[in-house]
């Protein structure tokens, strides 16, 4: 298991398990954080499970493919650090990991 | 009375509002009450990644185990309500007890239209909503084996896809004169309609179904006119219905599902509706809809659960829907009834990647978006601001999407 904290946009820490192999959209979803609204389920298709991802972790996860990106590039409140945490997948890396969330996901 | 909340139905619905009443503050009991087996689950992935075997049960399951007993609910699954009573505000179940309610969510969703044609009952012949559905179709789902799907919808063809890869032999039998026919333009059809045929699908367009036979096992599919399709397995996609039989025996107002109000209250105040079942208005549309879709399962629950702990938050949003085929991703944005234009950026006759724009007297209606996310996530906003589009622009590559709307 993987240690990771989400950090809601009122600043409430919510510090989960994560399984290895599945996505971190799952493992918020599955724990409650609340937040990730993730309507397709892990799709890549609607952009509702943004996280903001500190740069100094970045390099622990894979890169983003164009798909991503372009869902990205139209969500109301990304930045340069935005990922959508259904196409994150959980690795041993991340342990210890922090990330903060937007204020909605619409 | 006590407040208690029961809620009927365990979809995804059903989930979104165990989550929200709590984060709205209600901290009084939950009552669950679902037919099957199984706690709340994705059915998206059914008909897709689960379907090949890609996913298992703990990838679909919407929520840990132990997420109920946590958020306080008494889940009853494999029970079904068989009555409300408004008088007593109870609901009774097939178990024999009754749950008594100060608030009641009526999450019923959906079921699947059957197909009533001789030999309807032999064995081989499916239907695909649930998990036991998959298991069903999985257990003949063998390389080689010989597969006719009755309807070209959604269902029909995301299977069709995954059928295919499977190095099953898939016919695909469509009533209309296209596949998808009540949710796309021809333009979109005809495109699907040769990805399916270039991956080896034989698909048969302007077919009715007049019987199945076979001795006790499907055998073959019988057409109107009279031409056979030997088979092994069957699978039908024809649609679903709304689940509103409880609804309608306890005397509240039901119009093509439960009508609501656009803050999921039906016409009794005490008792709301959400997902699948429901009719509820659209500000944007000015009409009512009923949407089959988990956006609008999550977003309508949230709005009945504001309701039912006495709040206002009302469900307005643009409808949108997606389907997962080979390597194409279709993304709909809207809904395109109406609509007196279909204007198409990009190329739908080569290659796999074009977006068609559904315009009623210049106003944007709808987004179909094959392997196009900007068109897509662009149509949301602009549907949603109901924005007037030159079909000019909308042809033309050169201008980025964030650039339609001319300055």
């Amino acid at each position: 298991m993987t240690k990771i904290t989400f950090v809601e946009h009122d600043g409430t820490e919510h510090t989960i398990d994560a399984a290895e192999g599945t996505t971190l959209m799952e493992a918020a979803t599955k724990n409650s954080v609340p937040g990730i609204d993730a309507d397709c389920g892990g799709a890549c298709a609607c952009a509702t499970c943004m996280v903001y991802v500190p740069a100094e972790w970045k390099d622990k996860l894979e890169a983003i493919d164009t798909m991503e990106e372009t869902m990205l590039d139209f969500c109301e409140h990304s930045d340069e650090n935005s990922r959508l945490s259904c196409q994150i997948k959980v690795t041993a890396d991340m342990d210890g990991m922090r990330i903060t969330m937007p204020e909605s996901q619409h | 009375m006590e407040e208690a909340i029961v809620i009927i139905g365990a979809g995804q619905a059903a989930c979104q509002a165990i989550m929200s009443l709590r984060a709205e503050g209600y901290e009084g009991p939950i009552t669950l009450i679902g037919e099957e087996n199984y706690a709340p689950y994705q059915r998206p992935p059914l008909s897709k990644k689960f379907l090949a075997g890609e996913i298992g049960y703990d990838r679909v399951e919407l929520k840990a185990e132990s997420f109920y007993a946590e958020s306080g609910v008494t889940a009853y699954w494999g029970t079904r309500a068989t009555e409300i009573d408004r008088r007593a505000k109870r609901v009774l179940t097939n178990d024999g007890r009754y749950h008594p309610y100060s608030k009641l969510l009526l999450a019923t969703g959906a079921q699947v239209r059957e197909i009533n044609v001789p030999g309807f009952e032999l064995e081989g012949i499916h239907y695909l909503r649930n998990i036991e559905d998959v298991h069903a179709i999985q257990a003949g789902f063998k390389p080689g084996a010989r597969m006719v799907i009755v309807g070209g919808g959604y269902i029909g063809l995301e299977v069709a896809a995954v059928a295919k890869k499977r190095g099953i032999d898939v016919t695909v039998l469509e009533t209309a004169d296209r596949v998808m026919a009540r949710v796309v333009d021809p333009i979109v059809s005809h495109f699907y309609e040769r990805l399916h045929r270039e991956a080896g699908v034989t698909l048969r367009t302007g077919v009715t179904v007049s019987g199945f036979e076979g001795e006790g096992k499907v055998a073959a599919v019988v057409s109107g006119e009279g031409e056979r399709f030997a088979c092994d397995i069957v699978l039908v996609g024809i649609g679903v219905i709304p689940n509103t039989d409880l609804a309608h025996e306890a005397g509240l107002e039901v119009a093509n599902g439960i009508a609501v109000d656009a803050c999921a209250r039906t016409s009794d105040p005490d008792i709301c509706a959400a997902g699948d079942c429901t009719s509820h208005p659209n500000d944007i549309y000015g009409h009512k809809l009923r949407l089959e879709s988990v956006h609008n399962a999550i977003e309508q629950a949230k709005t009945a659960a504001a309701s039912l702990v006495g709040k206002e938050k009302p469900y307005n949003q643009v409808p949108w829907f997606w389907s997962d085929q080979y390597d194409v991703k279709l993304q709909i944005a809207g809904l395109s009834t109406g609509y007196t234009d279909a204007v198409v950026r990009g190329d739908p006759e080569s290659g796999k990647s074009f977006a068609v724009f559904y315009l009623k007297d210049g106003q944007l209606l709808a987004v179909d978006a094959i392997n196009r996310a900007p068109e897509f996530m662009m149509g949301k906003i602009l549907v949603a601001q109901k924005a007037a589009l030159d079909p000019a622009r909308i042809k033309d590559e050169s201008i980025s999407v964030k650039e339609l709307v001319a300055k």
